[in-house]
């Protein structure tokens, strides 16, 4: 008996190693398969990033300009790659520095993990020098976090903090250590978390849900089926062409959801919302039954509530159950990961075709592409357009990129224009609409996806806002392609001011620097296009360059993204720009 | 579709359970502070489930609002479940302290009166004070404010409500151990 006892305790004793509360961090990490981290340390976080130094093998540390930078790569990483990204930032201004990255996470359900230092935990409580209340200030906008103030915490924070960043519908988490914490010694050892008695991230699907919605799908003669992020999370886009091309039935796509199915598909309408295509936003208002699949019926997917889809039955397909009848009251919906309930409910539709109702999108489609489109990639004038370099990208790359973007026109531009293939390669700030997301973003992605070519596009307002990254982007000579589309003004605010501000361009002209001068004082090669002639060969130099590379283009200054559902008007209320009222 | 309702203010009572983490309060009150909505009154204590806490907060807003915030708050980590109820739905009680100066209590007759009349006891009397104790809902603890005033009320304080509800038991036992069985059956 007392042999056993010895043994047990002997097997107990190979699993725990006596460590500090820094390399349990990092042995947690390591554990949670965790190989990249974006940070930047100081006082509180010190004791992590000494260690830092001895795992170096297994955790590559990247060093970013600025906090706000190492949160938007976590997230470009995250986006990519289908893994949890993970961030470092020290107490203070370095946390506080990570909260607009937080809040973009929250928003766009991207699951990251940020570790912040805190001061000792004998002077919390005592505005202690770079003591701030990250728990509280973050609490808003994360989906879980904790303070940890002993070593011992440490693995079961770790565990849990990934374990509910990735599960159900992801989010950002934030685990705040204090310094003291980090140098303790104790017994480590590590346990993954999979149950937390109080969250259900994994709903079972109910049989009667899913009949409910079959019979609406069987019944109807024009569905229509909108496709958000949720299926990308889910890893669900083959569980949705099938269930597309059973009934036949035409979708479209919001901002975030791009890319789960590709842009050629017969069936893809196009994007929804503000400054998506007409068709779909037209018909919204026009179909019997809407199907929302992993998406959250947004302001900007919406338009005016009390006009959106009066006629249609809707159903819902979504994980998150406070989602469902938040903004938009549902006939029907499901509750459950679109993985799981979209081969159930594929299982009970009859297979169907809607040729004639996919016909009057196309009849649309072709009235927007002589009014709009054609006028934006192939423009008359001499400037050059934002929508033509999507063009010429477009016939180089095939869709096979990740295209990452700011926030403004350019971001509305690439969504519309872009040529989307494949499922995770578009990373852009849906919710929160951050500008100065894209360049850390894209920085992020190529390190979630080494082999890629990554592509970002940022307008001249956005790109100033984290341009201090191009650091980080030379010093770790990563391939990424940069274009900044230069129309000299905070493009999307002015088009807001022509429109319904009597063209009083209050604040949005702005100067610049030589945007390739800058890049090349960071050893970037970069080059400025001002010219039509030039444009297509630049942008070819620009894909076929090894390693980073700065592409400036002078855009046409008072471009306006159209089709425009202005705020508060109906879906079907599109404007195509040539309207006599906006003339 | 129908549209969903933004009128009829009413008055919903949340039970919430969840586990005893820091913070919690904050958690959930951030979905109150996000809608600017106030909370009319709330009470914190263990349930009958050891280590199970359960809040009861008071709040005023329509239907389609209550509905909301009752799902953000149950999609807290930590919350266990919560619920709203409406006022037919449950028994509530509050209870209130009343500091009156003893002094003026001599002075008159009134106080038997006032003390059979609305059910309320002394909890102590000293030279200079007296409190009165009254459970009950705010409008007859506050009529008997209302009712003491002339004699000088040198402190009042109500409590918050708690709640019991009259439809459901406080199923959350049975409710945890569906959970614990869900989750053997999944692993
Ligand atoms: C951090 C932040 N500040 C302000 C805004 C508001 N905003 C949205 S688009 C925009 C203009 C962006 O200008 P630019 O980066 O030049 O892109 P463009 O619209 O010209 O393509 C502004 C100011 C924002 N989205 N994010
Ligand atoms: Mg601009």
């Amino acid at each position: 008996m007392e042999t056993l006892i010895k043994e047990a305790e002997s097997i107990q004793k190979q699993q725990t190693q006596r460590v500090s509360g820094s390399d349990a961090l990092l042995l947690s990490l390591i554990e949670e398969k965790v190989s990249t981290i974006f940070g930047y340390p100081g006082g509180a976080i010190m004791p992590i990033y000494d260690k830092l130094m001895d795992y170096k093998k297994q955790l590559k540390h990247i060093l970013t300009r600025h906090e706000q930078g190492a949160v938007h790569a976590a997230q470009g990483f995250a986006r990519v790659s289908g893994k949890t990204g993970v961030c470092f930032a020290t107490s203070g201004p370095g946390a506080t520095n990570l909260i607009t990255g937080i809040a973009d996470a929250f928003m766009d359900s991207t699951p990251i993990v940020c570790i912040t230092g805190q001061v000792g935990s004998h002077l919390i409580g005592s505005d202690a020098f770079q003591e701030t209340d990250v728990v509280g200030i973050s609490m808003p906008v994360t989906k879980w976090n904790y303070q940890v103030t002993r070593a011992d915490e440490i693995p079961e924070a770790i565990a849990k903090a990934f374990y509910i960043a990735k599960s159900g519908r992801p989010g950002p988490v934030l685990i705040d250590i204090t310094k003291d914490a980090m140098l303790q010694d104790f017994d480590f050892a590590y346990k993954p978390c999979d149950y937390i008695r109080s969250y259900i991230p994994r709903p079972l699907i109910k049989e009667e849900q899913l009949n409910r919605a079959a019979q609406l799908i069987n019944e109807a003669k024009k569905p229509f089926a909108l496709i958000g992020q949720g299926v990308i999370l889910g890893g669900a886009e083959k569980e949705l062409l099938a269930f597309l091309e059973k009934t036949g039935m035409p979708f479209a796509c919001t901002l975030l959801g791009l890319g789960a199915i590709p842009n050629n598909h017969p069936q893809h309408m196009g994007m929804l919302g503000m400054h998506g295509h007409a068709a779909p936003n037209i018909k919204t208002n026009d179909c019997d039954l809407l199907i929302g699949i992993g998406m959250r019926f947004d302001d900007r997917v919406t338009g005016k509530v009390s006009k959106y889809a009066r006629q249609a039955k809707i159903i819902h397909f979504e994980l998150d159950k406070a989602e469902i009848n938040k903004i938009i009251k549902v006939d029907a919906y499901v509750n459950g990961n679109v993985k799981e309930s979209l081969p159930a409910v594929t299982a009970k539709v009859i297979k169907n075709k809607h040729q004639s109702w996919i016909d009057e999108f196309k009849l649309i489609r072709r009235d927007e592409e002589k009014r709009v489109i054609q006028k934006e990639i192939n423009p008359e004038g001499n400037k050059i357009s934002m929508g033509e370099v999507l063009r010429i990208i477009n016939t180089i790359v095939h869709g096979d990129a990740i295209f990452v973007t700011d926030v403004g026109q350019h971001q509305m531009i690439a969504s519309r224009y872009f040529d989307f293939k494949n499922t995770r390669s578009w990373v852009t700030s849906g919710g929160l609409g951050t500008m100065g997301f894209g360049l850390p973003a894209a920085m992020g992605a190529q390190f979630g996806a080494p082999d890629k070519t990554v592509i970002m596009v940022a307008g001249d307002g956005g790109f100033q806002m984290t341009l201090q990254e191009l650091g980080t982007i030379a010093y770790n000579r990563l391939p990424v392609k940069m274009i900044v589309l230069n129309n000299n003004y905070l493009g999307m605010v002015r088009q807001w001011q022509e429109l319904f501000f009597d063209e009083r361009y209050s604040a949005t002209p702005i100067s610049s620097p030589d945007f390739p001068k800058l890049a090349s004082s960071y050893g970037i090669a970069g080059e400025m296009v001002k010219e039509r002639t030039g444009l297509q060969a630049a942008i070819q130099r620009m894909l076929d360059f090894d390693g980073p590379y700065l592409l400036e283009v002078k855009v046409v200054n008072k471009g306006n993204v159209f089709p425009m559902i202005p705020q508060g008007a109906a879906v079907n209320e599109v404007l195509f720009g040539d309207e006599q009222a906006i003339k | 579709m129908t549209n969903i309702e933004f009128t009829n203010y009413q008055e919903y009572t949340l039970t919430i359970f969840s586990e005893n983490s820091i913070g919690l309060l904050n958690r959930i009150t951030i979905n109150f502070t996000k809608r600017k909505l106030n909370i009319e009154s709330l009470t914190v204590s263990e349930s009958a489930i050891k280590g199970v806490f359960k809040f009861t907060i008071v709040v005023i807003c329509n239907q389609h609002t209550v509905e909301n915030l009752i799902k953000q708050i149950e999609k807290q980590i930590d919350v266990l479940r919560a619920f709203y109820l409406t006022q037919d739905e449950i028994l509530h009680q509050e209870i209130a302290l009343y500091k009156i100066e003893t002094a003026s209590l001599l002075d008159t007759n009134e106080i038997e009166g006032i003390i059979r009349q609305y059910n309320a006891r002394i909890l102590e009397m000293t030279r200079e004070y007296t409190v009165i104790e009254k459970t009950g809902h705010k409008a007859e603890t506050q009529e008997l404010f209302e009712k003491l005033q002339p004699y000088g009320v040198m402190q009042f304080v109500r409590s918050g409500r708690v709640a019991i509800t009259r439809l459901k038991k406080e199923l959350l036992s049975n409710y945890l151990k569906k959970l614990e069985r869900e989750h053997n059956q999944a692993v």
